[in-house]
């Protein structure tokens, strides 16, 4: 099953940093909804992946089947998920104040710290 | 010595610095007096290395010190022998009598306790400098003395032309320091030794080493720059914008002599070689010419002086290179007159500016009736700098002709060159003691009149100093000049000059340059007049060069700012995005471990198939999407679809948590996103898409790659394991993903949740700054607006 994952987690990858070129705020969250998945598909596919078998203790036993899913990556991933989605979360809402302010969503139009034509420093002592 | 003299001697080291702490607190309660009491630190000094003189004399060398980084082998050490006890008497006898200058100079001035704390900075570490055993010492002193000159010479930083001129040492002297550094590693690289009293039985191995001539270009780099050679000496003239203590101080015994005496402690090593006999005296005595002649185009006291302080400095580097018993014994006379002299001037020069208002020797006259007691310091100092007898000053000339005299194109020269310059120096020394006493009173901006004893003492010491070692030579010789010229030259040495002239050369050569230094002197308007034309049909010199360095530095860095950091988002991600498609694939193709092809797995079944080309549908569709909600959805669409993954691969705790997230962050992308007059869809142009668009795939590619490569690889499950079999049996858990979460990683969820709950609270701080900050001008018709969508937010 892994080169399928495989495949998939490079289409991920591809259009996350597709969008994230556009210099649309709006197209720039929705590519860094998109990387969240990657990556976590990128920890989940590199732990091996097993069909349908959670890994959950059964009642009579001390320790997990061997037929079971990696626990690790996924215990990564879950972690990795609510993360990725405050930091979502807060990109939202800073482009969102930053067209409020700037009224633009282009980041090539935002230049209020770095204005084009600043003037050199001075020479002098 | 005692038992005790390591930690005394330590102590006395550290004095100069202890006395730094103070000197604002005590300069706030007694005023210009503290100077009386902080001389005190200096005279202690100098006492406690008198106590070594006797020892020295009989050819003994002291060490001490304590190990500082010993796996390094590193340590805080000391070496005194004749070249650095001498040094240190200089440093510390004439600082004395600068501190009570300093105290006189600018009494009443505000910021004089902070001028004392530099001044005794200073002093201890040019103290350092000269009594260092430990090469990483040397070079902590060394540009410990850059930087406090730095703040002596930018003292009064209210004006433009201090500011460069400190800038101007600073740069020079510090560049030459790690000049220096370089030098002193490739000589321990070279001997494997980093103290110098070790160092000194090193000499043969490190004159036939191939790097010698590195190390020797390195070394000098530091020393021409301190001790400001030809073309490098243009930041000393200019720190004269300094107040007159520190020129006096500075200039004569002290931060330019540094340079000579790193030449002189390395002679032993570094000398009789080709290379040094040569650079040496080619430099130094270019550097002799060119500092008198432009001395003489000087009508201020000060830069008169300092020129000539270039001069004096390329004479004794000339002396140094020369290599001979008597042109060391030489340099070592001269060294210790130039100090004394020197520094007597300076303070002569100090007391007429202080006094009478003015420096320019065109504004200045008859002051002999007004100011008797300088005008003795100053014809003291003056005969010594001329070198005629009874002073100390015609010992070192008497020697230096000994030294040169031989017939042959090579010393003829340099016997010309010295003649010129020493002619010259004779001019310009009672230029300055002659000029301003004599001939009609000129009236000058203030009514001139002799200064207090705080202002005399020094010159009239000095002076008084230069005529007593000239008289009582003999004692001079016996524990100062030869103990030092032994350790300049690495082998006992004894000089034995004295003020009875011999008959020859030397002595005609005397009267060659006197004769010469009257003409010349009565000459002298002349002659500055044609130097000036000279100069001026120059045009440029390495001062100006400087200015030129330090602007097109500025320049560079503007350009490579701007080049760099353009200030635009997506030329930083396209760079980024470039730079890890790089570190991903090229590591593959250099080493050639491509992943190997993959077979289609066997075992995939129809549905997990679609729930793949689910992905990738809705992955189309976002990119494709005509308007902003159709994306959102596709958004939602890819990612309920990499939620499904998770449930048919066994990860029912992440599909659940996808699902919810996945929800989330739709609808509030819907609800805040279609609130925003936000530009549909995407309107890059078509070739600035085909490169975004192949930049993503390179890196998506290699990600792809990776991941088959490793996953091609066996797959190490020593963790997984460990989880398997100790969640239930010791953690008391059978859901194992949550017992790691929970359990054995407890400490990592809490950071977890400490950033969620950071970003919750910027995200709230986002949302309730009120006013808008850039950018919005009082009467946008916009700005009504805005504030609603505030309100609604919120």
């Amino acid at each position: 099953m892994e080169p399928l994952f495989a495949i998939l987690v490079g289409a991920l990858f591809t259009v996350a940093i597709y969008l994230f070129l556009s210099k649309h705020v709006i197209r720039i969250l929705m590519g860094a909804s998109i990387l969240g998945n990657a990556v976590n598909l990128l920890i989940f596919t590199a732990g091996r992946v097993t069909r349908e078998v959670p890994p959950i203790i059964l009642a009579d036993s001390d320790s997990l089947s061997d037929a079971a899913a990696n626990p690790l990556p996924q215990a990564l991933i879950l972690t990795a998920i609510v993360i990725s989605f405050s930091f979502f979360a807060f990109l939202l809402v800073l482009g969102y104040r930053a067209f409020q302010e700037l009224k633009t969503d282009r980041s090539d139009e935002m230049r209020v710290a770095e204005p084009l034509g600043e003037q050199s420093p001075p020479t002098g002592y | 010595m005692s038992a005790s003299a390591p930690g005394a001697t330590f102590i006395v080291l550290m004095l100069p610095f202890l006395a730094a702490i103070i000197a604002p607190w005590l300069t706030r309660r007694l005023g210009h007096n503290a100077a009386w009491l902080l001389a005190l630190a200096p005279v202690a000094i100098f006492l406690h290395f008198l106590g070594f003189s006797s020892e020295i004399a009989t050819g003994g060398i002291v060490t001490g010190g304590f190990k500082w980084v010993p796996s390094y082998n590193v340590s805080f050490s000391w070496l005194i022998d004749g070249l650095s006890l001498t040094f240190v008497l200089l440093i510390s006898g004439i600082g004395a009598l600068i501190m009570l200058y300093s105290g006189g100079y600018l009494k009443g001035h505000d910021q004089l306790g902070r001028f004392l704390s530099f001044m005794l900075l200073f002093m201890g570490a040019m103290l350092g400098v000269v009594i260092s055993d430990s090469f990483l010492m040397l070079f902590v002193y060394w540009e410990l003395t850059s930087i406090t000159s730095f703040l002596l010479i930018g003292f009064d930083h209210s004006r433009e032309a201090s500011r460069r001129a400190a800038l101007q040492a600073l740069v020079v002297t510090g560049a030459g320091g790690l000049a220096l550094l370089a030098g002193l590693l490739v000589i321990w690289n070279i001997t494997g030794v980093s103290q110098i009293s070790l160092l000194l039985n090193y000499g043969d191995e490190l004159r036939e080493s191939p790097f010698y001539l590195l190390a020797l270009l390195l070394v000098l780099g530091g020393a021409f720059s301190k001790s400001a050679q030809f073309p490098l000496h243009f930041w000393l003239p200019n720190a004269m914008e300094a107040p007159t203590p520190v020129s006096a101080y500075l200039h004569s015994a002290t931060m330019v002599k540094a340079g000579v005496y790193l030449l002189m402690r390395l002679n032993p090593v570094l000398g009789e070689t080709l290379w040094w006999e040569t650079i040496l005296p080619l430099f130094g005595g270019t550097t002799l010419i060119v500092g008198t002649l432009l001395a003489i185009r000087q009508t201020d006291l000060k830069l008169m002086l300092a020129y000539t302080t270039v001069s004096s400095l390329g004479l004794l580097v000339m002396l140094t290179g020369f290599g001979s018993e008597h042109a060391i014994a030489a340099a070592v006379l001269y060294l210790v007159a130039h100090s004394l002299f020197k520094g007597g001037l300076f303070m002569v020069a100090g007391l007429i500016d202080h006094e009478a208002g003015t420096r320019d020797v065109t504004r200045l006259g008859g002051l002999r009736k007004a100011m008797p007691i300088t005008f003795v310091a100053a014809m003291a100092a003056a005969i010594s700098m001329a070198g005629l007898p009874p002073f100390i000053g015609f010992l070192a000339k008497e020697e230096i002709y000994y030294a040169l005299w031989a017939v042959d194109p090579w010393s003829l020269a340099f016997v010309a060159v010295a003649v010129v310059g020493n002619g010259l120096m004779f001019v310009i020394g009672f230029a300055v003691a002659i000029k301003p006493f004599f001939g009609p009173a000129v009236k000058t901006p203030k009514a001139a009149h002799e200064g207090p004893v705080l202002l005399w003492l020094g010159p009239l010491t000095l002076g008084v100093a230069a005529l007593v070692m000239a008289l009582l030579s003999p004692i001079t010789h016996r524990f100062i000049s030869s103990p030092m010229a032994s350790a300049v030259a690495g082998g006992a040495e004894t000089v034995s000059i004295s003020l009875i002239p011999h008959i020859g050369a030397p002595l005609m050569l005397s009267l060659v340059t006197i004769g010469f230094g009257i003409i010349a002197y009565r000459m002298l308007d002349r002659l500055r007049a044609g130097m000036i034309s000279l100069l001026a049909a120059i045009g440029w010199g390495p001062d100006h060069g400087f200015d030129q360095l330090i602007a097109g530095l500025v320049r560079l860095s503007v350009a490579v700012t701007r080049f760099v950091q353009p200030g635009r988002l997506e030329i930083y991600m396209t760079v980024t995005f470039l730079m890890i498609a790089a570190a991903l694939i090229a590591p593959m193709a250099w080493y050639g471990e491509w992943p190997s092809m993959p077979a289609w797995p066997a075992d995939v079944q129809f549905h997990e198939l679609v729930v793949f080309s689910m992905v990738i549908i809705g992955l189309l569709a976002v990119i494709y999407a005509r308007d902003r909600l159709t994306a959102i959805v596709s958004l939602g669409i890819q990612g309920f679809a990499v939620a499904l993954i998770f449930m048919l691969f066994g990860a029912p705790d992440l599909s659940f948590t996808q699902f919810m997230v996945e929800t989330l962050a739709v609808v509030i992308l819907a609800l805040v996103m279609t609130r925003l007059r936000l530009t549909a869809s995407d309107h890059r142009p078509t070739l600035q898409k085909a490169f975004d668009m192949s930049v993503a795939v390179a890196c998506g590619g290699g990600f792809m790659l990776y991941l088959l490569a490793v996953t091609q690889q066996p797959f190490n499950t020593a963790l997984s394991d460990f989880f398997a079999a100790y969640s239930k049996l010791v953690a008391h858990g059978s859901n194992v993903v949550n017992v790691i979460i929970v359990d054995f990683r407890g400490t990592d969820t809490l950071g977890e949740i400490a950033v969620v709950m950071i970003t919750g609270l910027a995200i709230l701080s986002l949302i309730r700054i009120r006013t808008p900050r850039v950018a919005v001008a009082d009467n946008d018709p916009d700005l009504t607006d805005v504030t609603d969508h505030k309100a609604e937010v919120r």
